[in-house]
């Protein structure tokens, strides 16, 4: 059984899905007895997906996919050899 | 193989989220545009290099990852990890909680409090070294084995980074929280808290 600090050591790898189940199944169990570290993960996981939202939603500029859809078109016609 | 007549059909549907993610590598948007524009062309040169099957958005965001810090990116020397300062775990939620109840009214409004441009300008103003793994986790979601590729560093420095990024994004937060007076009292001392209502 974990303890507090060992469940809020392993906060950032389980809300980022990337715990074994072992660990992610000792994290949970903690998680159901102790709402203390479950206001720590409930909070984070909020804040994680507020920073998702909130960091995409710039639209794009008009025309831009336009202009690289043009560029697509020049290489075919022109037919320049691959970059790497 | 890949074939370039359907890379348009295939990988146009994830300019949106490139541009996004090169606005905040780059922070302006005449630049965003120009390194999604140079992405795509590198990517549609090399389409034929492409695993059919394999993660397209991954591979784009490869690529844009890679021209960014191939092209891009300040000539500013490499930060140090120590450049961010050592800050404790979980500092915005050790605060938060002293948030102006006559500026947030319910707790599931409490991220709310952010706007937008504070957000962004939080991941913003992390260094390069700990803004990219931060954008590609957070935002965009990836895997630490998706953001070791596309870095080409260890999973365990994603890690690292990630962490000390995250928290120091998070003090940032906390720093605009304060300017805006949504704080009533100032932050607790390291040592002793600063206010004990109730003992025992």
């Amino acid at each position: 059984m974990a303890d507090c600090n060992q469940t809020l050591n392993e906060l950032f790898a389980f809300l980022d899905g990337e715990l074994a189940d072992d660990t992610r199944g000792m994290v949970l169990e903690h998680l159901m007895k102790c709402t203390d570290c479950q206001g720590a993960f409930e909070f984070h996981h909020e804040l994680k997906a507020a920073v998702a939202r909130k960091c995409s939603s710039d639209e794009m500029p008009a025309g831009l996919l336009a202009k690289i859809e043009a560029c697509f078109g020049d290489e075919l016609t022109t037919g320049l050899p691959d970059a790497d | 193989m890949a074939d370039r007549q359907t890379f348009a059909a295939s990988a146009m549907q994830y300019a949106p989220q490139l541009y996004n993610a090169a606005l905040r590598m780059t922070r302006n948007r005449a630049d965003a545009e120009d390194l999604v524009q140079e992405a795509y062309l590198r990517a549609y040169r090399s389409y034929a290099t492409f695993e059919e099957g394999t993660n397209l958005r991954a591979w784009l965001f490869r690529i844009l990852t890679n021209t960014f810090i191939n092209s891009y990116r300040s000539k500013q020397r490499r930060p140090q990890e120590t450049d961010l300062g050592d800050i404790e775990d979980l500092y915005l939620y050790r605060r938060i909680g002293q948030v102006n109840p006559a500026a947030v009214s319910a707790e599931d409004q409490l991220l709310d409090l952010f706007t937008d441009d504070e957000v962004k300008q939080a991941l913003e103003d992390l260094p390069e070294t700990f803004r990219l793994p931060v954008l590609l986790a957070d935002v965009q979601e990836f895997s630490y084995k998706e953001i070791a590729q596309m870095l080409d560093i260890p999973i365990g420095t994603v890690m690292s980074r990630l962490h000390r990024g995250r928290k120091a994004m998070h003090k940032r937060l906390f720093d605009f929280a304060q300017q805006r007076g949504l704080i009533l009292t100032p932050p607790p001392d390291t040592g002793e808290p600063a206010d004990e209502a109730n003992h025992g």
